[in-house]
């Protein structure tokens, strides 16, 4: 699938799309798609901090617990409410269905993270085995 | 000396079908076998369990194993290696029962059927080698054969309302004649683009793991158990049959509160604490841990198995600790999902008896935090009588 360019990825299967000081943060299709049937997501509560690398919350899937980890650092502005009640639409559109918002408090973050043709070579290679 | 080499990881007769239609596979006690299909085809866990509840799906159980019990002594072998009473069983009757240690704990959980030839026990996958081994071990002073037959069988468990319609087009026998947890032995027969194809000596019993009704064939691993299934998937069209795998056969056995060896009954746990009281038959003489069963009924039972559902939110997993209300450890969850069908979170339990009374309140500990759940009764789901 051609992955959206507006935005960057990780090689844990996150997007993030940055505009100026803050950023929209989610999973990919490629992680959706390997999670299976999502049923639950666990997220940080807003003014929570988060570290780039670091895990800042889980997603489930029926048969398993997955972390999420922060592709930057800041402070997090909002929650998507949406992932309470409705987890099974980030598998209907990962892209469309963010998980949070943050400020970032170092933007130049974003440069070491992947393009979309770098994320789409690296599952490629990763799908491949 | 030559190096230690890694297991080859096991395929059943149908592998390639499940990786054709792009199911995600999983090792499964050294098998390759399929957990779940392509959301794209429709499948997919929730979509697998939901099929088998309100039409019909099809699992690849071929990796569970076999053993016949053969020979003049064959019915005192497998009343002595086993809890239930199978002189109780009439020809082409099974059972469900277990072989226990001499303490009183699981070697496994199986099923007995009477057959013309004599007893056939159909034990877990993962216990294939261990289980062949107990028996055998354990029957050498009975007149009697054992034998490993696990690689000689292809095994399609259709399960689900529509199970038997759909089984019905291809079988010869009269399907509504085999009431649950009977089986027979028949021809399956179907129209191949004008040419009529059978295959004979095929064994149905009408059995499951899933709380539905359903049929278990059984195919000599000669025949083409590969169009086998794939007619299945096209006649079964009609009714939207879904092939399902390993996740959903999880989900909807633990609804229907069907015990997971390893999980629920282990050698660890005895048949008193495990709650399957009705499978023993006490009034048996003897049998392998009866001696041991009867000193700990006398002794007390300390814990016990029961089924919570979540009311705080958080997904209770198998072997996250039950906490009482003050936050202290007091159990452990068996195993613990999401319920496709219930829409709830649930899970099956120990505990010590004074946590155990329904209605009871308990923590279930989830990364660090304890999520409120409550003791409710099981099974989680029954299916309606028609």
């Amino acid at each position: 699938m051609a992955y959206p360019t507006d935005r960057k990825y990780t090689k844990e299967h996150e997007w993030i799309h940055a505009d100026g000081g803050t950023a929209t943060i989610g999973i990919t299709d490629y992680a959706q798609e390997s999670l299976g049937d999502i049923v639950f997501v666990e997220t940080p509560k807003v003014g929570a901090e988060l570290t780039a690398g670091k895990t800042f919350g889980t997603v489930e899937s029926v048969k398993a617990v997955s972390d999420l980890f922060a592709p930057a650092t800041g402070t997090v502005t909002e929650v998507n409410g949406d992932l309470a009640t409705s987890p099974e639409k980030v598998n209907k559109d990962a892209h469309g269905s963010w998980m949070i918002k943050m400020t970032l408090k170092n933007p130049a973050e974003l440069d070491s993270l992947l393009s979309a043709a770098d994320y789409e070579k690296f599952v490629a290679e990763e799908g491949g085995h | 000396m030559s190096s230690l080499e890694a297991p080859t990881v096991r395929k059943t007769a149908l592998n390639a079908v499940h990786r054709q239609m792009g199911a995600k596979m999983v090792d499964f006690n050294g098998w390759d076998m399929p957990v779940e299909y392509p959301a794209a085809i429709g499948c997919g866990i929730i979509n697998e369990h939901m099929a088998v509840r309100t039409a019909v799906g099809l699992f690849d159980v071929s990796h569970m194993g076999d053993i016949q019990v053969k020979g003049p002594q064959a019915l005192e072998a497998v009343q002595h290696l086993c809890m239930n009473d199978a002189s109780r069983l009439q020809l082409w009757q099974a059972q469900y029962s277990a072989m226990l240690y001499p303490q009183g704990t699981f070697v496994d959980d199986v099923i007995v059927h009477r057959a013309p030839y004599g007893y056939l026990i159909v034990i877990n996958a993962g216990t294939r080698e261990k289980d062949f081994s107990w028996i055998r071990d354990n029957t050498r002073q009975f007149d009697c054969e054992v034998k490993n037959v696990s690689d000689d069988f292809t095994q399609i468990a259709v399960q689900g309302p529509k199970a038997a319609a759909l089984v019905q087009k291809i079988a010869k026998a009269d399907l509504s004649q085999i009431k649950p947890y009977w089986f027979t032995m028949t021809h399956l027969q179907w129209d191949d683009a004008g040419t009529k194809r059978g295959i004979g000596d095929v064994m149905l019993a009408r059995t499951g793991y899933t709380g539905e009704d359903g049929f278990e064939i059984y195919l000599a691993n000669d025949a083409d158990g590969v169009a086998v299934w794939n007619l299945l998937l096209e006649l079964g069209k009609e009714y939207c049959v879904l092939p399902c795998g390993l996740g959903a056969r999880n989900t909807l056995r633990l609804e229907a509160k069907l015990p997971l060896y390893g999980h629920e009954i282990s050698d660890t746990i005895n048949v008193w604490e495990a709650g399957l009281d009705r499978f023993c038959k006490m009034e048996k003489p003897e049998f392998v841990g009866r001696e041991a069963l009867e000193k700990a009924k006398a002794a007390g039972v300390k814990k016990t198995l029961v089924g919570l559902e979540m009311v705080e939110r958080g997904i209770a997993r198998d072997g996250y600790k039950v906490l009482d209300d003050s936050g202290r450890e007091i159990g452990y969850v068996t195993s613990g999902s999401p319920s496709p069908f219930l829409k709830k979170n649930i899970a099956l339990a120990y505990v010590p008896l004074e946590h155990s009374a329904l209605g009871s309140k308990v923590k279930v500990e989830i990364r660090g935090q304890g999520a409120g759940a409550v003791v409710v009764p099981t099974p989680f789901y029954k299916r309606k009588k028609t």
